[in-house]
């Protein structure tokens, strides 16, 4: 199957006039580097400036080498932050990914009534904005008003409350999945639309049944859009940030300012103007994240070649 | 089509299969799930706000004034609503029509020709993204303000044209869906390739471009954070922000929740895109098996 | 931010911290910054004729129609008015644009404990130079010392929010309590109150930064002092202590509601009764009337409670608007900022949309404070809430850095409500990160 992972694309062999088309490649590519160069490697670059710097509102601005990368290192609550999306990075994004590879396969399968009508359903969510669907999640919340007030009382007792620290990243990340679940459905149902039907044939010639079909056949294909869901996944994990922020409000102890790097980064520049620090926080999430998500992506293709 | 249409391909198994009521039933759990929170929202967006206060949660109040939200929510402060929707369309019609274009044309670059540094191109961009986006805002902020782009449209454009993920799917979708003979056959007719790109590969990249363009209009749709830094002025919120702001109104010294606006402004938000979906996704659905293209 | 200075670093800190605030001041008084300090009352009518056009920043709900007014006044200016978001979500905005140098507006609200943040930083224009520091006498010396901060003036009340009491008189009624008139009576009756009805408490309180401090403030608690660049944090002293240690009751005893504060659950309670009651700003009733229509007729306002019996009373909330630095025109801005908050007609406007004035003359107009409030049941509230902006204790500071003090507040001492704790550990939790954060940033703190 022709998902290829990153380092593994080849081109078909190519006969004469390969130095032609070495250049001209980049008149594709060209536009959207031009453009990924000023909306992202500028700004990485000034960050990691700034992140040698640090201006004082007392004082101007100094040259102060990698003090704030050591102070981001032995910062307590950078590696609290860090810990939450660690957590949440290792239970939620498996469930999110399973649940949306059993959608997929089920949907696929033709064996569902109205598959057509689950294929929207499930995509709904991730159409509504972070902010509406934090919203509405946060209202149903309530434990005094909302729909978990009503299943507390037909319990009998304050069982669920969804915003006590022991719950509140299960309840983060239960919005989370439900946003995403679709998404990641979609990704996989469209590689798994790609399957030529002479695998099927052939397989059901060889009178495999449906659970090997889905071992042999589909689970193979879609390893490419697993490896790079995952990846995606794990970037998207780590940069938690708009759930927790809009949900603040609604647990405000709980959720600190430092809930995750990303929010830790966020009240570092805009309620502290500690910006040459908060760059520092961001240089080292990402190192951190593009480490992780490198890692994955090799595993993943390193499975493909057995 | 200059090219065979591509075969499709049926269900898996050819006969008509056994309907599973288990798994329907186990994904009908799914989809209430999926519906609940939406299904909260039109119920709470026909309350008056006085009703939001009072009622249960999941089933309408006495009072049935969804229309009456809908129209507040188009007139208030002098019909602001509609300014923030029409720059949301501003926005997802240039940023993701932009976005999905050069995400075709680099992820085409990226599977066809074999040119230096191309495994670095993704990389780097897949290094880039991995930096948390809410700490390169002030560094992005002050680069923009440098060059007097903040408060304008064009700080929540540029950003939103890079779609990485919309480039890796057209490169994976490309060496599916477009061989190389194709190409070649063109070159020998002595078509440049550009124009090869946009009369030849482009019908054959249909279905992952139409899905590239889903996933962007969603998410430019939905963009949240750069634009509330980006932005001061009300004038340029897209829908979003501006939701957030009227949230925001109900907290404080000034308090003025107007929670009924939200809700009902949120509705509103959420039926264009599924609108989206609905559309593209016929149109979507019809070539996915690019996979068995043939001569 | 955990990075402890050493000692010679900081000594070299401040001097360098010193040296450049004398130099800045050098420079200001020679009026290098490009607008022009020097000026009287007669600039300003100038600017007002010569026209021009200018941007206010501002969320109150009577912008709109003050600016409406003011346009119609005064047809050669153009105001564009802009609600950029609440409170510290204006000021992030505010901070950027001061900080990439552009996009500020002329003239901008800002709340009393964020003044000094932006005065200290030196982004807004000193009023004095317009001569506006006569109308010292038409505002209340509480919401004036807010605004004059040094010798200077950076900014115009627009209104106060005294603490009082607001309770609901149907619930105290139905079990039985007295409105109460100290801090002790007031923990008995949360005991009474939760007692007999435990879904019911006697307010709701999840940790909030201006509530503890203007509480603090009550109790003759001066936790800052601020002196130019120096700064001393001290949450151990007499009056902090008194209230924690009486709050504490409340927390550790589990009296208070654990709604948050402002959220969609806390408007309900309201009206529901199971928050019964809140000690907060003047500015409450508008906010009453227009967000919880049901409890109509239950609330009443009585003096807030004390420790002693003698009556005081601190502000909570409440602002005014400044010129920031950054205004191309600021004559012009000064002017507009002068009829908004001076002038009649724009006063009466903004009487009119509910908010609580700062000028001595609406606070003692017999109309307003005699004014019978239908939603309170007919009583004269503003008899009780004149009175509590008269008993306000002077003599409060606020950090240069209050904004951001705030903001860490839940991660300090909302853990004490987190976890019903000892607030006091909470304070000292709070009192060492603001410390950290005052050396890191370069002033000097004791």
């Amino acid at each position: 199957m022709t998902t290829p992972s990153i380092a593994e694309a080849q081109l078909p062999p190519s006969s004469a006039r390969k130095d032609r088309r070495d250049w001209r490649g980049w008149i594709f590519v060209g536009p959207f580097l031009v453009v990924f160069a000023f909306a992202f490697l500028a700004p990485v670059a000034y960050a990691l400036y700034l992140s040698v710097f640090r201006t004082r509102l007392v004082g101007g601005t100094s040259f102060v080498g990698l003090d704030n990368y050591i102070g981001v290192l032995s910062d307590g609550q950078f590696w609290e932050g860090f810990l939450h999306v660690a957590l949440f990075l290792v239970v939620q994004v498996p469930i999110m990914l399973i649940l949306a590879l059993i959608a997929a396969l089920a949907i696929d399968s033709a064996r569902l009534y109205a598959s057509g009508f689950f294929r929207i359903v499930l995509f709904l969510p991730y159409a509504v904005p972070a902010v509406v669907a934090v919203l509405m999640w946060g209202f149903m919340y309530g434990d005094n008003f909302g729909l978990v007030s009503n299943l507390n009382d037909l319990i009998g007792a304050k069982v669920i409350t969804p915003f006590a620290r022991d719950w509140i990243l299960a309840s983060i990340g239960n919005i989370v999945t439900w946003q995403f679940v679709g998404y990641n459905m979609l990704i996989f149902y469209s590689a798994l639309r790609t399957i030529p039907g002479e695998l099927y044939e052939a397989a059901e010639l060889d009178g495999a049944g449906s659970f090997r079909v889905i071992r042999s056949i589909k689970l193979p294909a879609l390893r490419g859009a697993i490896v790079i869901a995952t990846i995606f996944s794990i970037i998207g994990s780590f940069q938690l940030f708009n759930e927790p922020n809009i949900l603040k409000p609604l647990a405000p102890n709980v959720i600190t300012t430092f809930f995750t790097p990303n929010m830790y980064a966020y009240n570092l520049s805009f309620a502290g103007q500690q910006y040459n620090y908060s760059a520092a926080v961001a240089i080292v999430m990402g190192v951190i994240t593009a480490v992780i998500a490198y890692v994955v992506q090799l595993r993943g293709s390193r499975k493909e070649e057995l | 089509m200059a090219t065979t249409a591509p075969a499709r391909r049926k269900a898996h198994n050819p006969r008509n299969p056994r309907k599973s009521v288990a798994l329907t039933v186990m994904l009908s759990i799914f989809a209430l799930y999926s519906v609940i929170p939406l299904f909260w929202l039109v119920v709470n967006a026909s309350k008056t706000q006085a009703g939001l206060f009072s009622s249960f949660g999941l089933w309408f109040d006495g009072d049935f004034a969804l229309f009456q939200n809908i129209a507040e929510t188009f007139t208030y402060r002098d019909g602001i609503f509609v300014r923030w929707f029409a720059n949301t369309l501003l926005y997802v019609v240039v940023g993701a029509g932009g976005a999905t274009l050069l995400a075709t044309l680099a992820g085409y670059g990226l599977a066809k020709y074999r040119f230096p540094g191309r495994r670095a191109v993704f990389a780097v961009v897949l290094g880039a993204i991995a930096i948390p986006g809410t700490a390169l805002a002030v560094p992005t902020f002050l680069l923009f303000s440098q060059l007097g782009l903040t408060n304008t449209p064009w700080a929540i454009i540029i950003p939103s044209l890079i779609s990485p993920f919309g480039l890796y799917l057209i490169w994976v979708y490309t060496i599916d869906a477009v061989p190389t003979e194709i190409l070649e056959a063109a070159r020998m007719d002595g078509a440049s390739e550009l124009r090869t790109f946009f009369t030849i590969s482009i019908k054959l990249l249909s279905p992952g471009i139409v899905t590239v363009l889903l996933f962007t209009v969603v998410a430019t749709w939905n963009n949240y954070f750069l634009p509330l830094i980006m932005l001061s002025d009300p004038t340029w919120y897209p829908l979003t922000v501006g939701l957030n702001q009227w949230n925001a109104q109900a907290t404080g010294v000034a308090a003025q929740p107007i929670y009924n606006l939200v809700l009902a402004g949120s509705l509103i938000t959420v039926i264009p895109i599924v609108l989206a979906f609905l559309v593209l996704q016929r149109y979507w659905q019809s070539g996915l098996s690019a996979g068995s293209v043939k001569q | 931010m955990k990075l402890m200075r050493s000692g010679s670093r900081a000594r070299r800190a401040a001097v360098t911290a010193i040296t450049a605030i004398a130099i800045g001041a050098t420079l200001a008084a020679c009026s290098t910054t490009g607008t022009t300090t020097t000026g009287s009352a007669d600039d300003l009518d100038a600017a007002l004729k010569a026209g021009g056009e200018i941007t206010y920043w501002s969320w109150t709900p009577s912008a709109e129609a003050q600016v409406a007014a003011f346009e119609k006044a005064y047809p050669n200016v153009k105001v564009n008015y802009v609600n950029a978001g609440t409170n510290k979500d204006e000021y992030t905005k505010l901070q950027n644009a001061i900080k990439a140098g552009s996009g500020a507006p002329d003239v901008v609200q800002i709340e009393y404990y964020a003044f000094p943040q932006f005065a200290l930083s030196d982004s807004l224009v000193d009023l004095s130079a317009y001569g506006m520091d006569s109308l010292e006498s038409d505002y209340s010396a509480s919401t004036w010392g807010s605004v004059s901060i040094g010798d200077k003036l950076y900014g115009l009340p627009q209104d106060s929010g005294p603490m009082a009491l607001f309770y609901n008189a149907t619930v105290f009624e139905q079990y039985g309590i007295a409105v109460p008139t100290t801090w002790d009576e007031y923990i008995a009756a949360a005991k009474t109150l939760h007692e007999a009805d435990p879904t019911k408490y006697i307010t709701a309180d999840t940790g909030d930064a201006g509530f503890a401090t203007s509480m603090i403030w009550q109790a003759g608690g001066h936790p800052f002092t601020v002196d130019g660049t120096d700064v001393s944090i001290d949450f151990t002293d007499e009056g902090s202590a008194k209230f924690a240690d009486t709050w504490n009751q409340l927390i550790e005893g589990g009296l208070l509601s654990s709604t948050p504060s402002w959220s969609d659950e806390w408007f309900k309670g309201l009206g529901d009764g199971s928050i019964a009651s809140l000690v907060i700003g003047a500015w409450m009733p508008g906010v009453l009337e227009s967000s919880v229509p049901d409890a109509s007729g239950d609330w009443r306002v009585a003096p807030i409670p004390t420790y002693d019996g003698k009556p005081v009373t601190s502000e909570n909330g409440g602002g005014g608007q400044a010129v920031v630095k950054q205004s191309k025109n600021p004559a012009l801005a000064a002017a507009f900022l002068r009829w908004l908050n001076n002038d009649d007609e724009s006063l009466k406007i903004f009487a009119e949309s509910g908010g609580f004035p700062s000028t001595t003359a609406q606070l003692t107009d017999p109309a307003f404070v005699e004014q019978e409030s239908e939603y309170f049941g007919g009583q004269k509230i503003n008899e009780v809430l004149t009175q509590a902006s008269k008993d306000v204790r002077p003599g409060w500071s606020y950090l240069p850095y209050q904004v951001y003090a705030n903001s860490i507040f839940g991660d300090t001492v909302g853990q004490s409500y987190a976890n019903g704790t000892d607030l006091n550990k909470g304070f000292a939790a709070w009192e060492d990160q603001l410390k950290t954060y005052g050396t890191d940033q370069g002033f000097t703190v004791k």
